[in-house]
C-alpha cells in the first residue's frame, strides 16, 4: 500500500474539568462577575491581586478584600500580532502585567491598545468589562483593558 | 446597587470551568489504515505473522514476539469469544451510552488478539467469559473507517467457548 494510502484525521482530545475556587479566588470571581475589580489585604498591608489565600510574602492569612482600579499601570507587556484560535482577542493586542490602582501587585490581562505603537510600559489603562448579561465569574469576565482616555 | 442583586440572584462563586483541549493531526500509520478501511467495508482486517503465524487485529504493522513485519493480510469473520469483561456503572462526564452496560475483550474467530468491544442484546448480569458473540454493524451508508462502524457484539446463540481455547489471551 503506498504512503498517500495511510488515513488522516484530526482528533480532538478534551476533558471537561472544573475546580472549586474557595472564597478568597471566589470572591474575587463574584467581583468580577459584578463588574468590579477587587484584591485582598496581605498580612503586611499590601494588596495583591489576583488575590491569594495566603501572602506570599509572609504566608500568613490573607485578610479583608479590598476594591481596586477600574485603572492601573501597565508594568510590563509583549505584543501578539497573530492571535490564535485559544486568544481572549481574535485581533492583534498585548498582554500585559497591569498594576491595578489601590494594588502593589501586577496582574496578567490583555490591553486592546491598537498597535504595538500604542503602548509603552508606564501608560495608564482601564478596564472594559462584557455585558453584564455574559459575565460568569471568570477571567474572560474583563473583554480587555483599554489606553486610558486623555492619558498622557 | 445594581451589582449586589446579581450576586444575591446568582450566589457566589464557586466553581471555575477549566477545559482542557488538545488538538491532534492524528495519522494511524499504513496497517492501522488497512484495519480502519477494512471497517469501512464491514469487515475485519488483521494482519498474519509469517513466522509464527498469529494473527493479529487490528495489526500494528509487526509481530511483537519476532519482530518481523506482518504482510499478509486476513480477512476474519463477525463471530468472537469474549474473554474479560466490565459491567460499567459509573457515570462519567461525555458518557454516550445509557449505564449500564458490558465493555468487553473480544477474540475474533481466528485472531490471536482480542481487543475492546461493546456487548448489547443482553442484560448485564448474564454476560459471562466464553460467551459467543457477533459483530453488529452500522447500516451500510454510515461505514465510516473508523471503529464506529461496529455498533457492538451481541450473543451469537452458540454455546460458551471452552476456556482453553482463549485462557492464552487474558
Amino acid at each position: 500500500m503506498p504512503e498517500s494510502e495511510a488515513l488522516h484525521a484530526s482528533h480532538v482530545l478534551e476533558y471537561p474539568y472544573s475546580r472549586s475556587v474557595g472564597p478568597v479566588i471566589g470572591a474575587f470571581l463574584t467581583g468580577l462577575r459584578d463588574g468590579k475589580l477587587t484584591g485582598v489585604r496581605g498580612s503586611g498591608g499590601s494588596v495583591i491581586v489576583p488575590p491569594t489565600e495566603y501572602d506570599p510574602t509572609t504566608g500568613d492569612d490573607t485578610g479583608e478584600m479590598v476594591d481596586v482600579g477600574p485603572g492601573g499601570v501597565v508594568e510590563s507587556w509583549a505584543w501578539v500580532s497573530d492571535p490564535l484560535p485559544k486568544h481572549p482577542l481574535a485581533k492583534p493586542f498585548a498582554w500585559a502585567l497591569i498594576r491595578l490602582d489601590g494594588a502593589d501587585t501586577a496582574m496578567l490581562h490583555v490591553v486592546d491598545a491598537g498597535g504595538p505603537d500604542k503602548i509603552a510600559t508606564g501608560d495608564r489603562v482601564t478596564v472594559r468589562f462584557r455585558p453584564a448579561a455574559e459575565r460568569i465569574g471568570a477571567m474572560a469576565d474583563i473583554e480587555s483593558f483599554v489606553p486610558e482616555v486623555g492619558a498622557s | 446597587m445594581a451589582d449586589e442583586t446579581t450576586t444575591e440572584e446568582l450566589g457566589p462563586v464557586t466553581t471555575l470551568a477549566t477545559p482542557i483541549r488538545l488538538d491532534f493531526e492524528f495519522t494511524p500509520g499504513i496497517a492501522l489504515s488497512r484495519f480502519l478501511r477494512g471497517l469501512e467495508r464491514g469487515k475485519f482486517v488483521g494482519q498474519r505473522c509469517p513466522k509464527c503465524g498469529k494473527v493479529y487485529v487490528p495489526s500494528r504493522g509487526s509481530c511483537p514476539t519476532d519482530g518481523v513485519p506482518t504482510t499478509e493480510e486476513v480477512e476474519l469473520g463477525n463471530a468472537g469469544t469474549v474473554t474479560t469483561y466490565c459491567v460499567v456503572n459509573v457515570p462519567f462526564a461525555g458518557q454516550s451510552i445509557e449505564i449500564p452496560y458490558i465493555c468487553a475483550q473480544v477474540l475474533l474467530d481466528g485472531a490471536n488478539l482480542s481487543f475492546m468491544g461493546l456487548i448489547q442484546e443482553i442484560p448485564t448480569d448474564e454476560i459471562r467469559m466464553g460467551m459467543r458473540v457477533e459483530a453488529v454493524w452500522v447500516d451500510p451508508e454510515e461505514l465510516t473507517p473508523t471503529l464506529a462502524s461496529v455498533k457492538y457484539f451481541r450473543p451469537n446463540g452458540e454455546p460458551d467457548a471452552d476456556y482453553e481455547t482463549y485462557k492464552e489471551y487474558l
